[in-house]
């Protein structure tokens, strides 16, 4: 009895297994008729994932609204893969790879060596590295891979501004997240915008050592606030939504304090107590928009280093400005144009900075 | 004859429970994935042809394998000397980073030196990391779930300030290692059509074979196997129990060290400063539980795992399914595990009715 038990499960588990193989198949032949050679282009995420408020975000945001000005599907003529752990970039980059998209990005500096040796296994394909170069063994910048980044410099430099124009205090906060010389540039840039319109300013800067670490970027927060600073620019990634909480927590109980945040407009992250002064925009769904377009024309900037900056609209500060005061948005202009036509070069590095500040005196 | 009496050996019931959990799992993940509007069976095909037909998953296959195995190993050894090893984790992280630092360090040396000697410095300092754990057991009997988590976290902040201020290179890691104690082959990529399949997989052939060894074909390994069986009892007769454990989560802390080593010579060939933890050695855990704590079982069961993590990329680029499913489906896996009493009890019930009617 029990073999003949058996007997009917097995029996019952090849017959659904036939009836959804066939449901399979004929869902497969319809979709690979679809499938022209049209235009693909894909992304791969970091371990941030797709959602992660940032940087991922605003690059599919960038590939989406691509998608839409050209008739392009989602999953299939744009499309991203997400990565869970750092052994997933390679796989990922060489999965879209393999299957002939026409541009491949993958998204962080993280994924800089993966990024290169797969530029050199496949010399047919086109990729894109966000903010890092990617070069061949002589240092020279890959042919086949375009590589962009930003000058985030010039965009803290004017959030900067408003900072050292806004603040009561004269004491200003920057939390960043790994002390890396990427980040360095938004510390320097900041503090020169700062020091240039506000030279009695203080500013005390910290590194919290992580991305995603809000407890860390929190208890920053909290210190710097009690030591009298009434703005703190938060460059940390998830680490900055510590920095958020901290504020707002001070604004509730009657302490009005601000929070300047990065790479989108993080105003609504400020609501509801409004603590969102301005934000530094990196506008990466920009850049990603520009490649693939360009791309799509037949002109792949590849082995080509873009920098997007104030003049490309690839860095600035975000479009709401309820908080910022009309003096300080005039003058953020201003000082606009003096970065554009070269008159101010604004520091990256601390070495720069430092002679920065002695051409201010 | 020796067959037949072979087969006869083997306890079908406790073979039954990983199997039918495996396939409860899959066919529970089928269902939601179903119940979301995705296509189950497109996904799990696209998942056994990316691993099987094409060279390319089939090398990231056996890539992935490699840690997930070893630290199945590292979990398995420990439990049968009657120890949770969950410090596995912290183990890889600071044997990744031993082994990329010796070969950093000494890079000058020839390649036969070189990377043996990175091998070694991965195990060594995984042994360091299981030693203290185990002493603090035997000696102050601090039980070994708490210490080994907390070691997890030592490793990972250590090794994060030590490739910061020590060997630190742009993209927060440490430099690439040179070619001298690379386990990578041009060899294995061409023939898996650039892969990142790397000589690693001797190794974890060698120590799955050697556990093996170790604790069915030597005296110490039948101590460590009645020390898990029973403390007391082994102690009765006049067997060191604290010596045991310390062994056991010794050779444990080597096996998790050459997981991370593997990482650190063959998959990356540098090592990146972690904010988060691998889940490797998390992963082993599971591996280890799955496979019964045998050798042949660690291998099948991080078989199936690293197939699942890497196939799971394909199905997500081929069936648009999200990857976190396929981390669903390995949880579900590891629940009807843990469930495996029940399952045992369903099929006693099913035998039972069958003789009675």
């Amino acid at each position: 009895m029990f073999k003949k038990r058996i007997a009917v499960l097995v029996a019952f588990v090849v017959v659904l297994a036939s009836v959804l193989a066939g449901c399979g198949n004929g869902k497969t032949s319809g979709g690979s008729t679809n499938q022209k050679s049209t235009f693909k282009a894909g992304m791969v995420t970091d371990t941030g994932g797709v959602d992660d408020k940032s940087f991922n975000q605003s690059a599919w945001e960038g590939l989406t609204n691509f998608a839409k000005d050209n008739g392009l599907k989602k999953g299939t003529g744009v499309k991203y893969l997400q990565s869970t752990q750092a052994s997933d970039y390679s796989p990922n980059l060489n999965t879209m790879v393999h299957q002939n998209f026409n541009i491949v990005y993958g998204i962080g500096f993280l994924m800089q060596s993966d990024i290169q040796k797969i530029a050199q296994q496949n010399p047919k394909a086109h990729l894109g590295l966000i903010d890092a170069v990617a070069v061949d063994k002589n240092n020279k910048p890959l042919k086949n891979v375009a590589s962009i980044t930003f000058k985030e410099q010039q965009g803290s430099f004017l959030v900067g501004v408003v900072a050292g124009l806004t603040t009561k205090t004269n004491k200003i906060g920057f939390i960043g997240g790994v002390n890396s010389a990427l980040l360095k540039k938004f510390e320097n840039g900041f503090k020169a915008g700062v020091k240039t319109v506000n030279p009695k300013a203080e500013i005390y800067a910290q590194y919290a050592g992580a991305f995603d670490a809000p407890d860390k970027g929190r208890a920053i927060a909290q210190t710097m606030y009690t030591k009298g600073a009434d703005i703190i620019y938060a460059s940390a990634g998830n680490t900055g939504n510590g920095v958020f909480t901290e504020a707002k927590n001070r604004t509730k109980n009657g302490k009005k304090v601000w929070v300047i945040g990065v790479d989108k407009d993080q105003h609504d992250q400020g609501m509801p107590e409004n603590v969102t002064l301005t934000s530094m925009v990196k506008r990466v769904d920009k850049a990603i928009y520009d490649v693939t377009k360009q791309t799509k024309a037949g002109k792949f900037p590849g082995g080509k280093v873009l920098e997007f900056g104030l003049e490309e609209n690839g860095v600035g500060i975000a479009p709401t400005t309820d908080n910022v005061s009309e003096k300080a948005l005039s003058s953020v202009n201003d000082y606009k144009k003096k970065i554009i036509d070269g008159s101010i070069k604004v520091p990256t590095t601390d070495k720069e900075y430092t002679k920065y500040l002695t051409t201010l005196k | 004859m020796k067959v037949n009496a072979f087969l006869k050996k083997i306890n079908w019931m406790t073979l039954l429970i990983p199997v039918i959990s495996v396939v409860l799992g899959l066919v529970c993940g089928a269902v939601i994935m179903f119940a979301i509007g995705y296509n189950p069976l497109l996904a799990y095909q696209s998942i056994i042809e990316s691993i099987f037909l094409q060279p390319y998953y089939g090398g990231e296959t056996i890539r992935a394998m490699i840690p997930l195995v070893l630290a199945g190993l590292a979990v398995a050894f420990a439990f049968r000397t009657g120890l949770f090893n969950i410090g596995v984790e912290g183990q890889l992280m600071v044997g990744w980073f031993a082994s990329v630092a010796c070969a950093i360090i000494f890079g000058h040396l020839p390649k036969f030196i070189l990377l043996p000697m990175s091998v070694v410095a991965g195990g060594a300092a995984g042994a360091l990391w299981g030693f203290i754990p185990g002493l603090l057991k035997a000696r102050f009997k601090v039980h070994e779930v708490i210490s080994t988590i907390m070691m997890n976290y030592i490793a990972l902040y250590t090794t994060a300030y030590l490739i910061k201020n020590f060997l630190y290179t742009e993209g927060e890691r440490t430099p690439t290692i040179p070619q001298a104690a690379s386990l990578s082959s041009a060899f294995l990529a061409n023939l898996t059509q650039g892969s990142r399949l790397h000589w690693g997989f001797v190794v974890a052939i060698i120590a799955v074979t050697a556990m093996w060894f170790m604790l069915w074909k030597t005296t110490k390994g039948y101590e460590l196997r009645a020390v898990g069986f029973s403390p007391d009892a082994s102690e009765y007769a006049g067997m060191n129990v604290g010596g045991n454990i310390i062994l056991s989560l010794t050779i444990s802390g080597i096996f998790a060290g050459l997981a991370g080593a593997m990482e650190g010579l063959g998959t990356y060939q540098y090592m990146t400063i972690n904010s988060a933890f691998t889940g490797i050695g998390f992963n082993g855990i599971a591996v280890a539980l799955l496979g019964l704590n045998t050798p042949v079982g660690v291998t099948l069961a991080g078989a199936l795992f690293a197939g699942l993590q890497t196939g799971g990329m394909t199905m997500q680029s081929n069936a648009g399914v999200p990857v976190e499913l396929i981390q669903i489906i390995i949880a579900l896996i590891i629940f009807f595990v843990g469930s495996g009493y029940v399952i045992k009890w369903a099929a006693d019930r099913l035998k039972r009715k069958g003789h009675k009617s």
